[in-house]
């Protein structure tokens, strides 16, 4: 498990102790990798960010259109391994979470436990946010960095 | 007043019941309950559905039959689990001072009805 900051780590660490669950990331609505557990490969990681906050913008938007409020969690049930994906607000703005579980929890456990996480992200974030300037020059090496963090290389 | 409904209705009459529901233990939901205020209805159901599954996994590997009733007792009550047909369950949270005897006969019998 790897966070690009700490107090990410133990509300993660916990839900992966308790749900048994295979795979996680946890991203800005935007894509941006914020912790991750299981990913072996920094593409997949990237790929599977920017395809999870692509679902969870067109759910919101079919919320929307439906005139319904936000869906609360999308699951893909599949026979060897299920999917789990969840947008939750934190202090520090919106955050979606991804989760690959397989025939050894259920998905009432991994919920269960999600939203025990959400709880303690949400206790624990900073209140205070350093100001992050997103300049474009950055983008490249705050990237690089960031991959960096998530695979310890 | 659905099959469901009623089979929880009859096992929340039972003196010393705090609520009783009916569990999912493939994938660990709710599929009906009856339950007293302050009982969180979907981890009852999560947590028992996971420890049934790992109960029938535990004897299956043991080369035993499955666990047809579980009787987890803690200080101020029980938790109680009849597993029945199709992956379902049926729970009831107990006080110390249920008809724990009579409680396990009816929920054997209601059990066996469900799905």
């Amino acid at each position: 498990m790897r966070a690009l900051e700490p107090w990410v780590e133990a509300p993660l660490q916990s839900f992966l102790a308790e749900s048994s669950a295979r795979l996680t990331l946890l991203m800005t609505t935007s894509g941006q990798v914020v912790a991750q557990h299981g990913f072996g490969r920094s593409l997949d990681v990237m790929t599977a960010a920017a395809l999870g906050a692509g679902i969870v913008a067109s759910t919101e938007e079919l919320a929307r259109l439906m005139g319904t409020s936000r869906f609360g969690a999308l699951v893909h049930h599949g026979t060897g391994q299920s999917c789990l994906l969840s947008a939750f607000g934190t202090p520090r703005g919106r955050w979606i979470g991804l989760v690959v579980f397989g025939r050894e929890t259920s998905v009432g456990i991994v919920q269960l436990f999600f939203d025990q996480m959400v709880q303690q992200l949400a206790d624990a974030a900073p209140r205070e946010q350093p100001a992050v300037p997103a300049l474009a020059e950055n983008f490249e090496h705050e990237l690089d960095a960031s991959l960096r963090a998530l695979f310890g290389r | 007043m659905s099959p469901a409904q009623a089979t929880l209705d009859r096992i929340t009459r039972i003196p010393g019941v705090r609520g009783a529901l009916i569990a999912s233990t493939g994938d660990g939901l709710v599929v009906a309950e009856q339950l007293m205020d302050g009982i969180d209805g979907r981890a009852a159901a999560a947590l028992t559905g996971s420890l049934v599954a790992r109960l029938a996994r535990t004897a299956d590997g043991a080369g035993v039959r499955s666990p047809v009733f579980i009787h987890l007792r803690g200080e101020q009550g029980s938790i109680l689990a009849a597993p029945g047909p199709d992956e379902l369950v049926l729970v009831a949270v107990v006080g110390p001072e249920a008809n724990l005897g009579l409680a396990r006969l009816e929920m054997l019998d209601a059990a066996g009805r469900l799905g």
